[in-house]
């Protein structure tokens, strides 16, 4: 039942999908075909797929972890921008630090900035009882702002015409995957991060189920008075959760920068924490499905630039109408579970 | 100069607050029926790209801005479906109309005017430069007179903040949030309309930049009420107004420039310490996000 509804869902969106793509004169087989099989190529099409997954991974877990602890976290777009930043700005400043040294360093820089630009909304409401999502949305145009006038205003190199940052130091540079296997072209730019976010992954689930912390929070999400009721400090839990929620959006900095650009380039987020949302509804907040639901979002990013290319008139458009079908679908399940609950009870005892 | 700077910042705040009263007035109707609406966003570019390309298409920007409301009323309809009929989350639905709107006038536009994601040019006459501005503050005390002195006001307040005693009392919950979203995709899309046929002459990709974000903040720092609303609207618009005109005219004592980025923080800071409550209290109505079901 759990994994039924996920994958009609995303059925019923393709169906959808096809409808429009008739509508505009083009054929919805020829479409799908061009999007997936081109993202499944070998090595490009994985190797990029995987490399668009990874941002999404760490977003989906984002927006997971806080969703187990009854929070809404629409601010991932808003915690990997300033996450971004600060390891980009780390890399920039301590330019002479060893790669040992400056390589945890940076990483600490991006975790550390998602988890304070998640704990804000999360101590507000903490504190003052004020809305999550209303804050997270506010602090995601905030961070938007701040980072591109400190790029704009303090990092850029001068005469740049590109809103950017000066490049990091090669001392923070992490690995591109063409770079530890043999073979696997290094012009792909999957890196480490991937890695890390699988091992988030993995984290995660140890942390949310495994540990007491875990357990908390989970109560805390489940039902906060009786959380309260059974000694768990509901406030503590919001402001942590919010934290993890965060600092996981910011571990994207550490694929955007150290992976694969290496230095901040403003705007460059493509709506990577709205589509954290749709992963995590998708993978129904469980580590294995973010990965899965990544994974899915992914080869729709990645196929939508031949279906720009070679389609009559289909545009990289559907992508989004895809994505934005699935939550839909995700989100309104009832509409499924009523159909097919009434189907169960009547077709077998007749 | 100085009054030529005055004239010009005061018209330009009344033209940038527009698009914002008419979203932020249409997020009222739907809040105050206990429906979040963060896709506003997404319905007024839905609103801008019908009215540009429906326009185009007819050389009648009437017939843009009606059929903009249309759309924006279907696209208020899918939310309304979801979140009243299938009580699926309000905010994850409202973030799926945004990249749904997004997506789709790119789409659209890629297969009828074979661009990417804008529509052609509009010629001059078939702007409507002024009557949105009309039509948007005189829906103020429309709308007041509307929440406060009809009974579909009253009933549309009881059901955000009480569904059950408005249910024992005979309202039809379901119904009356339906006529709150749908009311609040129209005045959103015709806030949208104005900024593609009336602001300027045709629709670009995502040309709302996240001003239904800012209205939703209006409608916050208004405490969702008309009169304040229309205020925080103005000065929201200002703020948009100063960034235009202040570029390298606004200097600090120590003769910097005020970055933008700065003034462009203020309605997003503002919104965040009223929700907080530091200047006088934001409440939301008691019902907002909470799907009802009727009790058998």
């Amino acid at each position: 039942m759990n994994l039924l509804f996920p994958v009609i869902a995303v059925a019923a969106a393709f169906l959808v999908g096809s409808v429009f793509v008739l509508l505009i004169g083009d054929n919805p087989i020829e479409t799908y075909w061009l999007l997936i099989g081109s993202a499944l190529w070998w090595p490009d099409g994985i190797g990029y797929t995987l490399f668009l997954a990874t941002p999404l991974i760490f977003t989906g877990l984002a927006v997971a972890v806080a969703f187990r602890a009854g929070l809404l976290n629409i601010g991932a777009e808003g915690q990997l921008y300033v996450a971004a930043f600060a390891t980009a700005w780390v890399g920039i400043v301590l330019a002479n630090v060893p790669a040992t040294v400056l390589v945890p360093l940076c990483f600490a820089a991006a975790i550390a900035a998602g988890a304070t630009w998640g704990a804000i909304p999360g101590l507000l409401k903490a504190r003052f009882g004020s809305h999550e999502v209303i804050n997270t949305i506010m602090m995601n145009f905030i961070a938007v702002a701040l980072v591109s006038y400190f790029t704009q205003y303090h990092y850029r190199t001068p005469g740049d015409p590109i809103l950017q940052s000066a490049p990091i130091s090669a001392n923070a540079y992490i690995p591109r995957v063409g770079e530890l296997i043999p073979g696997f072209p290094e012009r792909i730019p999957l890196n480490l991060a991937f890695i890390l976010a699988l091992v988030a992954c993995v984290l995660v689930y140890v942390l949310l189920w495994k540990t007491k912390w875990g357990y908390e929070l989970r109560a805390t999400g489940s039902n906060p008075s009786a959380a309260e009721y059974g000694g768990i400090s509901v406030r503590r839990q919001i402001v942590l959760a919010m934290a993890i929620s965060g600092g996981l959006a910011g571990m994207v900095g550490i694929n955007e920068v150290l992976g694969y650009r290496h230095r901040y380039y403003d705007g460059f987020s493509d709506n990577y924490g709205f589509t954290g949302i749709a992963v995590a509804l998708l993978g129904r907040n469980h580590p294995v499905g973010v990965i899965l639901a990544a994974l899915l979002f992914a080869i729709l990013t990645r196929g939508g630039i031949p279906v720009d290319a070679f389609t009559q008139n289909v545009t990289k458009d559907i992508v989004q109408i895809l994505q934005a079908t699935i939550i839909l679908f995700v989100a309104a399940e009832a509409l499924f579970r009523k159909p097919f609950q009434r189907w169960l009870t009547s077709s077998p005892s007749r | 100069m100085a009054d030529l700077f005055t004239v010009s910042l005061i018209w330009s705040t009344i033209r940038l607050s527009t698009p914002l009263i008419l979203a932020a007035l249409g997020g009222l109707f739907s809040e105050r029926s206990g429906v979040i609406n963060i896709a506003l966003e997404g319905m007024m570019l839905a609103g801008a790209f019908t009215a540009a390309a429906m326009t185009y298409a007819t050389g009648n920007p009437w017939v843009g801005l009606l059929t903009a409301i249309g759309a924006g009323a279907g696209v208020a309809a899918i939310h309304a479906v979801a979140c009243i009929r299938y009580r699926a989350d309000q905010v994850v639905v409202g973030t799926a109309i945004n990249i749904l709107m997004i997506g789709l006038p790119g789409f659209l536009s890629g297969a009828f005017f074979l661009s990417s994601g804008s529509t052609p040019q509009l010629p001059i006459e078939q702007l409507i430069p002024l009557a949105p501005i009309v039509m948007a503050f005189a829906f103020v005390p429309l709308t007041w007179y509307a929440l406060y002195r009809t009974p579909f006001g009253l009933r549309l307040r009881a059901v955000g903040d009480n569904p059950e005693a408005a249910d024992a009392a005979g309202i039809d919950v379901a119904k009356i949030r339906y006529t709150g979203v749908l009311l609040s995709g129209a005045l959103a899309a015709m806030g949208g309309a104005y900024l593609s046929t009336g602001q300027s002459s045709l629709f670009t990709r995502n040309m709302t930049s996240g001003r239904g974000f800012i209205a939703l903040a209006a409608l916050i720092f208004g405490k969702w009420k008309p009169t304040q609303t229309l205020l925080a609207c103005l000065f929201f618009g200002f703020t948009e107004a100063l960034t235009i005109q202040m570029q390298g005219v606004v200097k600090l004592p120590s003769g910097e420039d005020i970055p933008v980025q700065f003034i462009q923080m203020v309605p997003y800071v503002l919104t965040i310490i009223v929700l907080a409550g530091f200047i006088g209290h934001s409440r939301a109505p008691a019902a907002l996000g909470v799907p009802y079901a009727k009790e058998r």
